[in-house]
């Protein structure tokens, strides 16, 4: 697809109209390039200053100016009993609430996609409605319920709540993938006899586990940093997020910076893993077409 | 059509619909209920159907309110000026670059919230360099501070909806067939009239988009607030946040939760009435 736009864009591309003057052009293209520099660096400031810090030999409680260079908080990274304990819990938390809402909303948008029936536009609706809402709503309505039914909150309470909010994301991004796709094929492996569960598993779900991958990658990444619902939720249990806000009044010890660091390359990694997947996921596509 | 394949679709979408509305849906009827419930957190509370708690909330919090509004809304213009330049650039400049341009725009995805908002907080230090820096060309007043201030909250709120404004910009500009630019510098319309009378009009969903996925989450926000802010700019979230955690008035902290979720819900029918609700859920993805 992106081949595509970009040779419509060269073919439409007018160049300089007629004889005018090529200076103004030049010089707005200069200041749209600049300014669009100036917004990334604004992006990547505070990620920087994170990833910097983290080689900080810092005094003191703040991890403010620059002190000299040193690994020691990588050596201390896993060291810290309350932040591994933090980490470990964000990490076994976004993997079972990935697993959970990619299943559930991977199977709610193949009947939205896939089917007519009564109550459709409704159930379209209260889907969107979780993106529409305000965290702390969230957050807080479900905490309610909680005391108003009995149940303690921890563990398994933050893992409902990711899981709850990430369906929404899940059926959209899952949905916009079923939606390029033609319905013939499935008819085709019904009518050479294939049953549902076989159409499924041999011709659906190959065909749309570019877009099962990218809601599952959205729902890992909503669950890992959700500070504002599990706030509410958590109980004695503590995630990374949680950890980093109760730090961050006091200063943010260089280990948290450190662990951030390691997240990120590897959320990069994945993304990396992710691409070239989908690559040859394409290139197998029109290998076969 | 058998009963087998009638029920299909609800057997697909059952568990799913029946976490929302056990997780979600539920929740929020309760929530309704709690706030029109009187009591404390000894006695218990009772449902009493006193919908004064409203009026109290609004009167006592209005502050709160009107600074979660001016807060939100000035993020989200900050952000159009910010992002609609660079959304252009993307579109339009960025060539093969593309891809490398929209990861860096995503990049902040990839470090928690909390954590970028705490790196704020470092950047603007009263000891930083940054401080130092605006003090030394008269930006900011000798002991003039950029941390727990106003200015700290709105910068930490444009900062962490960005990229949000960034993507439907990018999508609606992408999406435009150029061709019709180009028809209307053929027609004589200088660069400026092109852009006004063609780009930005079919950019427009985009824009209404990105300013719905920055309002609506900056609104309730109150990580921000928190971290970067004083006790003079706590927006309506952290009273939700501290009356429901800290000082357990739970029919105050359900009704104002409420207030918040009306106002929003108001908001985005008024925009899904002009533009029609396919552009809206178009624009959650």
């Amino acid at each position: 697809m992106a081949t595509a736009t970009s040779t419509v864009t060269s073919a439409a591309d007018p160049g300089p109209p007629a004889k005018g003057p090529r200076e103004p052009g030049a010089a707005r293209a200069w200041a749209l390039g600049l300014w669009s520099t100036l917004a990334v660096l604004f992006l990547l400031a505070p990620i920087a200053f994170m990833v910097v810090f983290g080689f900080n030999d810092n005094q003191g409680r703040f991890n403010v100016d620059w002190q000299g260079f040193t690994l020691k908080h990588w050596g201390d990274a896993f060291d810290n009993g309350d932040l591994t304990n933090a980490l470990k819990n964000s990490l076994t938390i976004a993997v079972l609430s990935t697993i959970g809402a990619t299943t559930l909303g991977t199977f709610l948008a193949l009947a939205l996609g896939r089917y007519r029936f009564r109550g459709k536009t409704a159930t379209e609706l209260f889907v969107f409605l979780p993106m529409a809402t305000p965290e702390v709503v969230m957050g807080a309505s479900l905490l309610a319920m909680f005391l108003v039914i009995g149940i303690n909150t921890g563990y398994g309470t933050i893992l409902i709540a990711h899981i709850m909010f990430s369906i929404s994301y899940v059926v959209v991004t899952v949905r916009s993938r079923l939606q390029g796709m033609d319905p013939h094929i499935e008819e085709a492996s019904r009518d050479l006899g294939a049953g549902e569960v076989t159409t499924f598993l041999r011709v659906t779900l190959p065909m749309i586990l570019p877009g099962v991958l990218s809601a599952a990658v959205l729902a890992f990444a909503l669950s890992i940093d959700d500070y504002a619902v599990t706030s509410f939720n958590n109980g004695q249990t503590t995630t990374l997020p949680l950890y980093i806000f109760g730090a961050a009044r006091q200063g943010v010890p260089p280990t948290v910076n450190v662990l951030s660091t390691i997240l990120l390359l590897t959320v990069l990694l994945l993304m990396l893993v992710n691409v070239l997947l989908q690559r040859r996921l394409a290139k197998r596509d029109r290998g076969s077409a | 059509m058998t009963w087998r394949q009638r029920l299909l679709p609800w057997w697909l979408a059952g568990p799913a619909l029946a976490w929302l509305l056990l997780f979600f849906a539920i929740p929020l009827i309760n929530q309704l209920s709690v706030s029109l419930m009187t009591g404390n957190s000894e006695v218990g509370y009772d449902l009493t159907w006193s919908f004064s708690v409203y009026g109290d909330a609004i009167s006592t919090y209005g502050d709160q309110f009107v600074r979660s509004v001016l807060y939100a809304g000035a993020a989200t213009i900050i952000d159009l000026v910010i992002a609609f330049p660079l959304a252009y650039f993307i579109a339009y400049k960025a060539g093969r670059w593309r891809p490398f341009w929209l990861l860096m725009v995503v990049m902040p995805f990839f470090v928690s919230q909390v954590m970028r908002t705490a790196s704020w907080k470092l950047m603007i230090n009263d000891s930083g360099p940054l401080v130092d820096a605006l003090r030394g060309i008269g930006v900011l007043g000798a002991d003039g501070r950029l941390d727990a201030t106003a200015g700290a909250v709105i910068l930490g709120i444009s900062y962490n909806f960005l990229p949000f404004m960034v993507l439907p910009l990018y999508a609606a500009l992408e999406r435009i067939d150029r061709r019709l630019i180009e028809a209307a510098t053929d027609l004589h319309a200088s660069r400026l009239t092109a852009f006004r009378k063609v780009t930005l009009p079919l950019a427009l969903p985009g824009v209404f988009a990105g300013s719905l996925l920055v309002f609506i989450p900056a609104t309730g926000d109150f990580i921000n607030a928190a971290i970067l802010g004083s006790p003079n700019n706590l927006m309506i979230g952290n009273v939700v946040q501290s009356k429901f955690l800290t000082v357990l008035d739970y029919p105050t902290a359900a009704a104002l939760s409420f207030l918040l979720m009306g106002a929003i819900l108001i908001l985005i029918a008024i925009f899904g009435r002009v533009l029609g609700t396919r552009t809206l859920t178009e624009a959650a993805s």
